[in-house]
């Protein structure tokens, strides 16, 4: 068990939301089918649609544009494939379920700040493109201009995907055609995500079979799930402030590691409040990692979902930051404390003089 | 309090399966891909859960790639053969899942080529219309294990044996099957097998693909490459994936105790239910939680609205949501009549015979009523 550790890899993914385990025991109770027509598959559905006015309230959507899916790979997956767009295009920095999901998508370059430039999207965009854009980036929390995005997707006849999997129940969202968020990122459980589809025209299932969310996504739904992410959103809401907490002890974190010889990337861009990916120069991150992990920090070098794997990160390497492999991640949550904080950045400035004289 | 007699459309999560996923949905969170403790702790639970799964079918934990649920599996399966296969054709049931027809319907749109062969009477394939459809342009076979409406059994190791001698693989969709009756890959040449679950006790929102290993497969989801060496993407849910594992754990434990319970249950609804009835599809080859039956001048749909009480259906539950008729009524031959006149029902671990008795002289009273009415 992982008791006594500091938790600081909130980007991966989130400790559940007590509220959200409150709701999902209280829906154990309600385990039938929401398909069936029977009162205890009525109970179910019931359940189902109260979740799903409550999500798109805090989405800013319909209820009927939900289409709720198995997390956030698969929302992205049915945006970018079941719309059969003419053509993809991404920011070099999107996730990798974006960039693998469409391989020949055309890939628009990000600056230095990790931020796209929207006229150079304008010179790309054909109508009946589908352009797909995170909210925020998970590395290095740099939030993209979405509004100047969709006026230049809406100019050239396109259509926009905002990929919100790390400012859900963090930011307010932006407007677009197509929104992937993922339960599990926001104190809800894993296993559970949704795609919101203003326009449903023209969309068609990439799972099939049974007809579930209105023919666009087969499958019996995951009702105990669905019942977790309403709760966590609710729970997310409920405390408006906790992303200015956030703010505050991540700025705090970054002013003394800066003090400390350490570098922020992208550190003078509009970031997610909760991410900070910091520079030890001189240090690899393997090295860091080891040292934090020994001291009791869970942070990461990147996505978890390619930490286990070889090559860097390719956020980094599309801004050019100097130094990507000496980058670690740090990402706070909404229990995260100044005491955590500040016990990280012992470490930090620990290791750091440890190397300089060594 | 109604008696809940659908144990085909979903079932009660055990408590057992609670209680084992309870630390993961609290302290035990990480995510199973970082690469710190909290991600290694959640990645062993995950590895123990796999080898559970993949011990119920004789299979190697490393061939377990979890999915969503059987639906995701089945589109995997199929979609990710055809996709890799020189060869074009699907040979398939009349009676297969829906999300099995729709997805092989769609591949013919994709320029794939389809066999849907019908089956008896008694709902069972017909091994020599099998083999006469085999040749060398199949790649795929995709065959049920125990039918999510009728509860027919269809003979696997045959069906195997058959699809290897042709070269094309087998994929079983086990949704209904796995845990509940003996599956062993190996020995009845499955080469991809999808499994729920929601029907097994478990949690829903998972299930697995269970994959031979060396077959090649196209990945439909795409990104970490999470799974089965890249081939499905997406955060594995780590409790759903304990709550799977427990339950598979616990039906190979129960097996032959849930099958000798529901066949007592079989008996004594057989026994209660005092009007004429006919048994849809075949009596042996069955999983016994399942009853499918028909009455003479009944309206099904009236029959379920009737029975307040009770929770039964009359087939597929994402059918009846849609008020749909049943293609494997119809594939058996039963006129749209007759159809319509058929109840689906099905018990399980949390049956009881007082319920069980309760139901049947509920359904003769309502079903006496109706013809009564009728006559």
């Amino acid at each position: 068990m992982a008791t006594g550790r500091t938790y600081l890899d909130w980007n991966a993914t989130a400790p559940i939301d007590p509220a959200a385990r409150d709701a999902m025991q209280a829906a154990a109770g309600t385990w039938a089918n929401p398909s069936s027509i029977h009162a205890e598959g009525r109970r179910a559905r019931a359940l189902i649609e109260d979740c799903r006015e409550r999500i798109a309230s805090h989405l800013g959507a319909r209820p009927e544009q939900l289409i709720f899916v198995s997390g956030g790979t698969e929302a992205l997956a049915l945006a970018l494939t079941g719309t059969q767009p003419s053509q993809v295009i991404a920011s070099a920095t999107e996730h990798v379920a974006v960039l693998a999901a469409v391989p020949g998508a055309a890939v628009i370059p990000v600056d230095a700040a990790g931020r796209l430039d929207p006229a150079a999207l304008a010179t790309r965009l054909l109508p009946g493109a589908l352009v797909a854009v995170q909210h925020a980036n998970n590395e290095t929390g740099v939030i993209q201009p979405i509004d100047d995005v969709l006026e230049v997707v809406r100019a050239a006849g396109a259509r926009l995907l905002v990929d919100a999997v790390q400012t859900a129940g963090k930011l307010p969202l932006p407007a677009s055609d197509f929104l992937a968020v993922s339960a599990h990122k926001l104190g809800g459980p894993p296993g559970v995500g949704v795609l919101v589809a203003r326009c449903r025209d023209g969309v068609t299932a990439t799972q099939r079979g049974g007809g579930q969310e209105r023919g666009l996504r087969g499958g019996t739904e995951n009702l105990v799930g669905i019942a977790g992410f309403a709760a966590a959103l609710d729970a997310r809401a409920a405390d408006a402030a906790w992303m200015d907490r956030a703010g505050v002890l991540r700025d705090r974190l970054e002013a003394r590691l800066q003090a400390a010889g350490g570098e922020v990337v992208a550190g003078n861009a509009s970031r997610l409040a909760t991410t900070a990916m910091l520079r030890m120069p001189g240090t690899p991150a393997e090295t860091q990692l080891i040292h934090f992990d020994l001291a009791g920090f869970a942070v990461s070098s990147g996505s978890a979902c390619s930490s286990g794997k070889v090559g860097g990160s390719h956020v980094l390497a599309a801004m050019g930051v100097a130094g990507a492999d000496e980058c670690i991640r740090v990402s706070l949550g909404w229990t995260t404390g100044v005491a955590e904080v500040d016990a990280f950045a012992d470490a930090w400035e620990a290791l750091t003089h440890r190397r300089r004289a060594a | 309090m109604s008696i809940y007699l659908d144990y085909q459309a979903t079932t009660p999560c055990d408590p057992e399966v609670v209680a084992a996923m309870q630390p993961y949905w609290t302290q035990l969170f990480g995510n199973p891909h970082s690469q710190h403790r909290h991600g290694w702790e959640a990645a062993a639970a995950v590895d123990v859960a796999r080898g559970k799964v993949a011990a119920v079918v004789s299979a190697a934990a490393d061939e377990v790639v979890f999915t969503s649920g059987a639906t995701e599996a089945n589109n995997l399966a199929l979609k990710g053969v055809m996709a890799r296969s020189h060869r074009r054709r699907i040979v398939t049931l009349a009676t297969e899942h829906s999300c099995v027809l729709e997805t092989a319907r769609w591949l013919e749109g994709e320029g794939c080529a389809l066999t849907l062969l019908g089956v008896g009477s008694d709902g069972i394939v017909d091994l020599d219309a099998l083999a006469a459809a085999l040749d060398d342009d199949v790649a795929l076979v995709s065959v049920m294990a125990v039918n999510n409406e009728i509860g027919v059994i269809q003979p696997l190791a045959e069906i195997g044996a058959l699809a290897r001698r042709a070269g094309a693989r087998f994929h079983c969709d086990a949704a209904q099957g796995f845990g509940r009756i003996p599956l062993d890959m190996p020995a009845m040449a499955i080469d991809l097998l999808s499994l729920s679950g929601h029907k097994i006790y478990g949690p829903k929102g998972i299930g697995a693909l269970v994959v031979s290993n060396g077959l090649d497969l196209a990945p439909q989801l795409h990104g970490g490459g999470q799974e089965g060496r890249g081939l499905r993407s997406g955060t594995v849910p780590v409790p759903l994936v304990v709550g799977l594992g427990k339950a598979a754990a616990i039906a190979v434990e129960r097996m032959s105790g849930d099958r000798a319970s529901a066949r007592a249950l079989w008996d004594t609804m057989a026994s209660t239910l005092a009007v004429p009835f006919v048994i849809n599809g075949s009596i042996g080859a069955r999983w016994p939680g399942n009853l499918n039956i028909r009455f003479e001048s009944v309206d099904g749909d009236r029959l379920i609205a009737d029975l307040r009480r009770l929770s039964i259906s009359s087939g597929a539950a994402c059918a009846s949501a849609k008020g749909r008729h049943s293609h494997v009524l119809e594939a058996l031959g039963l006129s749209r009549a007759e159809a319509k006149a058929s109840l689906r029902i099905g018990w399980g671990r949390f049956s009881t015979e007082d319920e069980v008795r309760s139901a049947a002289v509920m359904i003769a009273e309502a079903v006496e009523a109706q013809q009564r009415q009728a006559a």
